[in-house]
């Protein structure tokens, strides 16, 4: 005779809704083309990239403990990848967003082997300067467009109708692949690895975890979504420039949704995305007071709530709409 | 003959000038309990580092039923079989008791699914820890951080378990609860290494002693001849005889 064992509970009331939630706006952004005003899926693309690029530096930072600073060398190359693919090579430019992804992730790998010799703050440090040598590559190559970039020209080929509903179609499979994807990988066991890692990865090793593989698995799957995120993103601007690519200034924007939406969540980006296009469009014209309001914004959330927005009510009221943990409950 | 179940041959390790582990060797079969005494800095946790792979030895060789583990990474000597606990607790504080057990029965012990929860609720169950299981790791007493320590080692289902110092800062209770649990390991045929402070707890389980000092190996044998050679009495006890 045996006692009646626990069961492991894997979702919640809240999982469920979130679910529901997540599924419902994915049908409701699908029909997007059929009724959204142009302007606006513009910004649904660009809402969609950014927080897609959000989830892949959560993945890497508030799960992998990786700190790079320099993932806008994957937004660069995967931007680059497609002008390349559908410019010079003549492929389909909508299917060359998830190859240019791939590209990201075939550079990641020799660029693994450089900076995974360095830890902590060297290894961030390291991150930023293979972006900036990428991006100094990109200036000097003439059939890139040098400093000063290069337009989609390949997007003539379609009318502005279809070009528009595809590229936002493919904005809703990049937040269906980045979101579902992490939220698929954390509650696997490789997720479960990832977290020990996190807190202790010589801990983790010692349980069998093989600690470097799952670093450079990460660090890839990463440079991936990064990548479309980012071929994306300039599909939809029809231009990119090396600047404009691999510039510095993702990383205070990635800083601003990830930490202050919650990092180490799948909620927090989301939230962190949502709060950064709000105080875009309430203050974006606004000049130099736009960026007064988010520095502000960003003080005071990490002062008042370090553990981010969605982090702290979700301490507070116990809210996990994408829930990874593992319950044991025990028989009645 | 057989090999024996862990064998240490004449391992030296050295960071820089300063000799930690000096030409130590021994050997353990399956069921035994050797327990390790030696003042502060004798090398007892880097003798540990160097079985569990942790830290590479400058010579030497660890052989795991006879096949040498040196040259291995750490996650593949816990799947062989070397499961080890830290002398400073390093829970995954972000997950809860349960998950890292799991984690060891996952990746350690190579079970999957409802194999895996099973282990990670027995070992749960042998460390009395059940009871925790939901709580965040990161918020336990230092009585349950060793728990922890000790129940993940196991969940890696070990041929040998490396022990540092489970036992100290515990009460005298506690203490003889981790003995009591040590005991009933031991009687499951594992192999048991424990370094320890606490020799009293030591000497009530343990089936042989080994005595380190500076590195080097001081004694070895029955643990109440070992107590009582002077030498170990003058170095570790600090009685002049």
């Amino acid at each position: 005779m045996t006692a009646a064992s626990p069961r492991v509970e894997r979702y919640s009331t809240g999982g469920r809704v979130g679910l529901v939630l997540a599924a419902a706006l994915v049908l409701a952004l699908l029909s997007g083309p059929f009724w959204l005003p142009s302007d606006a899926m513009r910004l649904v693309v660009q809402f969609a990239c950014l927080l897609a690029m959000s989830q892949m530096w959560n993945l890497l930072v508030g799960y992998g403990g990786l700190v790079s600073i320099g993932q806008q060398a994957y937004i660069g190359i995967g931007g680059y990848a497609l002008f390349v693919l559908a410019n010079q090579l003549g492929l389909n430019p909508f299917v060359s967003v998830p190859i240019a992804g791939v590209v990201a992730a075939l550079f990641a790998l020799p660029t693994s082997r450089v900076v995974f010799r360095l830890s902590g703050g060297y290894f961030a440090v390291a991150t930023w300067v293979v972006a900036e040598v990428y991006r100094l590559l990109v200036a000097n190559i003439s059939a890139l467009g040098s400093g000063a970039g290069v337009s989609l020209t390949a997007m003539l080929a379609y009318d502005k109708g279809t070009r528009e509903s595809i590229t936002f179609w493919l904005a809703v499979v990049l937040l269906i692949v980045t979101t579902g994807g992490v939220y698929w990988l954390l509650r696997s066991p490789l997720g479960l690895a990832l977290t020990a890692m996190r807190d202790s990865d010589i801990a983790a090793e010692s349980q069998g975890v093989a600690v470097g593989r799952i670093k450079l698995l990460v660090y890839v799957l990463a440079a991936f979504g990064t990548g479309c995120a980012g071929a994306l993103y300039f599909m939809n601007a029809l231009r990119i420039s090396p600047d404009a690519a691999f510039g510095m200034d993702w990383i205070p924007l990635l800083f601003f949704t990830v930490i202050i939406g919650g990092i180490g969540t799948i909620e927090g980006p989301i939230v962190g995305t949502l709060l950064y296009f709000t105080l875009r469009q309430v203050f974006g014209d606004y000049g130099a007071w736009y960026l007064i309001a988010l520095g502000v914004v960003a003080i005071v959330v990490m002062i008042r709530f370090p553990r981010g927005i969605y982090g702290e009510l979700a301490v507070r009221f116990g809210w996990r709409f994408f829930p990874i943990q593992r319950i044991l409950r025990e028989p009645k | 003959m057989p090999s024996p179940l862990v064998e240490v041959r004449n391992v030296t390790k050295r960071y820089g000038a300063l000799t930690v582990t000096r030409d130590v060797s021994f050997s353990l079969e399956a069921g035994e309990v050797l327990g390790i005494l030696g003042p502060n800095g004798a090398g007892k946790t880097t003798l540990f580092n160097v079985i569990s792979g942790d830290v590479a030895p400058e010579s030497g060789h660890v052989l795991l039923s006879g096949v040498d583990v040196t040259k291995l990474r750490p996650h593949e000597r816990c799947r062989r079989g070397i499961g080890r606990s830290y002398q400073i607790a390093r829970p995954f504080g972000g997950l809860t008791v349960f998950e890292n057990v799991l984690v060891a029965a996952l990746f350690g012990a190579q079970s999957a699914g409802a194999d895996a929860n099973a282990r990670a609720v027995d070992v749960l169950d042998l460390t009395g820890l059940r009871s925790k299981a939901n709580r965040l790791a990161g918020g336990l007493t230092l009585l349950d951080r060793k728990r922890l320590e000790f129940a993940r080692a196991m969940a890696t289902d070990p041929k040998v378990l490396l022990l540092d110092e489970i036992a100290g800062g515990l009460t005298e209770h506690e203490a003889a609860e981790v003995v009591a649990v040590v005991r009933s390991i031991k009687e499951r045929g594992i192999a048991v290494v424990w370094i320890e402070h606490v020799v009293h707890a030591l000497v009530a389980v343990a089936t042989r002693m080994l005595v380190l000092a500076a590195g080097a190996k001081l004694a070895e044998g029955d643990p109440k001849d070992v107590l009582a050679s002077a030498d170990v009495r003058r170095v570790y006890m600090g009685i002049e005889a």
